[in-house]
């Protein structure tokens, strides 16, 4: 995915407040942390699995963990942060409810971004087609993607309800941007943000 | 710690003639054993210029066999310190924006107080009656030395191996006076497995009958023991791939095997045979085994409580930058996650890396594009964080 001032951004560095303490579970290149320190100034921390963008985003001033994502919560004392973020990541997890559960131990909130595996063109290419979807957001062939779990926008709701944990705001992108109605076929990837509920 | 040649290292590069080491003398230093250590004497160089608020000091620290010539030629020399290709000017360590300092440590050879050094008491050289000294100890003694230079707070202590462990030290013992620290390739105490290793070398060398229960200096040093013991050393550097590369099994200026025990068989034997010999010319054998029994009593944790604990009294805005190598199986990542696992703990701002090289425990001495880019924007953001003004 191209890096660059992303909606999913923008919609993450609105939420949080200034000053916040923010953990950002696979961070990448740092676009996110270095966006959210430049406009919000927060202290940030990074997770991230690839060595060479661990590199990147430490020549942007940015201190982050090499390590995966199942890894990268357990450490810290509960409350450390204000937000936690899972923003394309939680789909990779092996562990999903115990990621979700120590963001929501490590952070006072969590921010979690998943790819819609309902979007509606993904439902066209399994319904017409026959075929495994591919689409802008799901990049990937069933044979090399890194996402462990396909989950939909309704199936992280009834997720998270399952598991006690309030959504209090919600984001949803499709291709032209915002998407406002029936999310689930229209919106490519959801942004939400929880609390223990 | 091995001699490498570092590519694209060039005498015009780096800092070019630096000043011969120098001394500083101190009346006394209360070791860990409850003895005294007096007098004490300091070898030490520094590169680049102390800032007038005198808070662009990094302090870097030696590995088991280094010494306080990091960086630069000195007259005659055509090698330069030991991680030249780390300091100098617009180097990882910037000379022209940091003052850099590395002090030999004691119980050393290189210029500092050890057993090889003069016990007043006696006026001949100490051997086995030099107290022995702790990693602790040794950073006691370069705390007086920071102090001597005029310096209240480092901006950064860094070292590889040994010298991390020392890095972690610093920062434990006078968590006000460091504001970052970089331990590289190092763990925050000694296993069974580092200490077994250690202790084969010693026997090497305490089993030489040249060794005299540690007074040979007014005849044959136990030259054989030490050959030994860094030959074992040398192997625990490397790693598999890495002897795989550099040798196979090529045989040493031979077609067949020799099917005897007294010529040379394998490249690996002869290479290893090498560094030994080469080790006995510039090291005091006395001196590994201080050194090594330092770090085999190294525990940051002092036996006592958890590891988080040790990092209790830690500056919350102090910055930690801890990088591992994959290859390394002496000082193996995990130890180093560890020690980041109690960073966390504490809430403590942390960069951890463990960088994919083949080199094994040496990579810190080989790997000059990773841990530039690492130590550079590190050391420039703590800097920034710390209101230091550097130049450039």
């Amino acid at each position: 995915m191209a890096d660059g001032q992303r909606l999913d951004h923008l919609f993450i560095v609105e939420v949080v407040e200034p000053g916040s303490r923010v953990l950002d579970v696979g961070s990448g290149r740092g676009t996110l942390l270095k966006l959210l320190a430049d406009r919000k100034d927060v202290r940030g921390t990074g997770v991230e699995i690839g060595e060479e963008k661990v590199y990147e985003a430490v020549a942007k001033g940015l201190s982050v963990y090499h390590g995966d994502v199942d890894e990268g919560l357990s450490d810290y004392p509960s409350g450390m942060f204000d937000y936690v973020i899972l923003n394309q990541t939680l789909q990779q997890a092996r562990e999903t409810v115990l990621v979700m559960e120590e963001g929501l131990r490590v952070g006072r909130r969590l921010i979690v971004g998943v790819p819609n595996f309902a979007y509606w063109a993904a439902r066209v290419q399994l319904m017409f087609q026959g075929r495994a979807p591919v689409t802008r957001n799901l990049p990937y062939q069933w044979y090399d993607t890194p996402n462990i779990h396909s989950v939909s926008i309704r199936d992280f709701r009834l997720f998270a309800r399952h598991h006690g944990m309030r959504v209090v705001r919600a984001f949803y992108l499709g291709p032209r941007g915002r998407v406002r109605f029936w999310p689930n076929l229209m919106a490519q990837q959801g942004v939400f943000v929880l609390e223990k509920g | 710690m091995s001699d490498y040649h570092i590519e694209g290292q060039r005498f015009d590069t780096s800092l070019g003639w630096v000043q011969e080491t120098q001394y500083a003398f101190f009346e006394a230093l209360d070791l860990d054993s409850g003895l005294v250590l007096s007098p004490v004497t300091i070898a030490y160089e520094t590169y680049g210029r102390l800032n007038e608020a005198r808070d662009n000091a990094v302090l870097i620290l030696h590995a088991l066999s280094g010494d306080a010539h990091v960086a630069g030629y000195h007259r005659g020399d055509s090698r330069p310190g030991w991680w030249d290709m780390m300091v100098g000017p617009g180097k990882a360590f910037d000379t022209n924006k940091y003052f850099v300092i590395c002090s030999n440590v004691i119980g050393g050879c290189k210029g500092s107080s050890g057993p090889c050094s003069l016990n007043p008491e006696t006026n001949e050289p100490y051997g086995l009656r030099f107290p022995v000294v702790t990693l602790p100890d040794m950073v006691r003694a370069q705390k007086m030395l920071v102090g001597l230079l005029g310096i209240e707070r480092l901006l950064g202590v860094c070292g590889g191996s040994m010298g991390g462990m020392q890095a972690l030290q610093w920062v434990t013992a006078y968590p006000e006076m460091v504001a970052s620290c970089i331990p590289i390739a190092c763990t925050h105490k000694h296993s069974p497995m580092q200490i077994a290793f250690n202790e084969v070398g010693r026997q090497a060398i305490m089993r030489d009958r040249n060794w005299r229960g540690g007074d040979y200096y007014d005849a044959e040093a136990p030259d054989t023991g030490l050959t030994i013991a860094r030959m074992i050393g040398h192997v625990t550097y490397l790693s598999d791939e890495s002897m795989r590369d550099k040798f196979g099994r090529r045989l040493r200026g031979k077609e067949v095997f020799g099917f005897d025990f007294e010529s040379i068989d394998f490249e690996v034997e002869s290479y290893l045979k090498h560094q030994g010999e080469v080790f006995t010319r510039r090291f005091d054998a006395n001196s590994y085994l201080y050194i090594t029994k330092a770090l085999d009593y190294f525990d940051l944790s002092n036996g006592q409580g958890t590891l988080v604990q040790a990092f209790a009294d830690t500056l919350p805005e102090t910055r930690f930058l801890v990088i591992a190598f994959s290859s390394d199986w002496l000082y193996p990542p995990y130890q180093s996650k560890d020690i980041v696992r109690a960073l966390k703990g504490n809430g403590l701002d942390c960069t951890y890396l463990e960088i994919k090289a083949s080199y094994g425990h040496d990579s810190f001495l080989v790997e000059k594009e990773q841990l530039t880019l690492l130590i550079k924007s590190f050391l420039e953001v703590t800097a920034r964080r710390n209101g230091v003004k550097v130049a450039g």
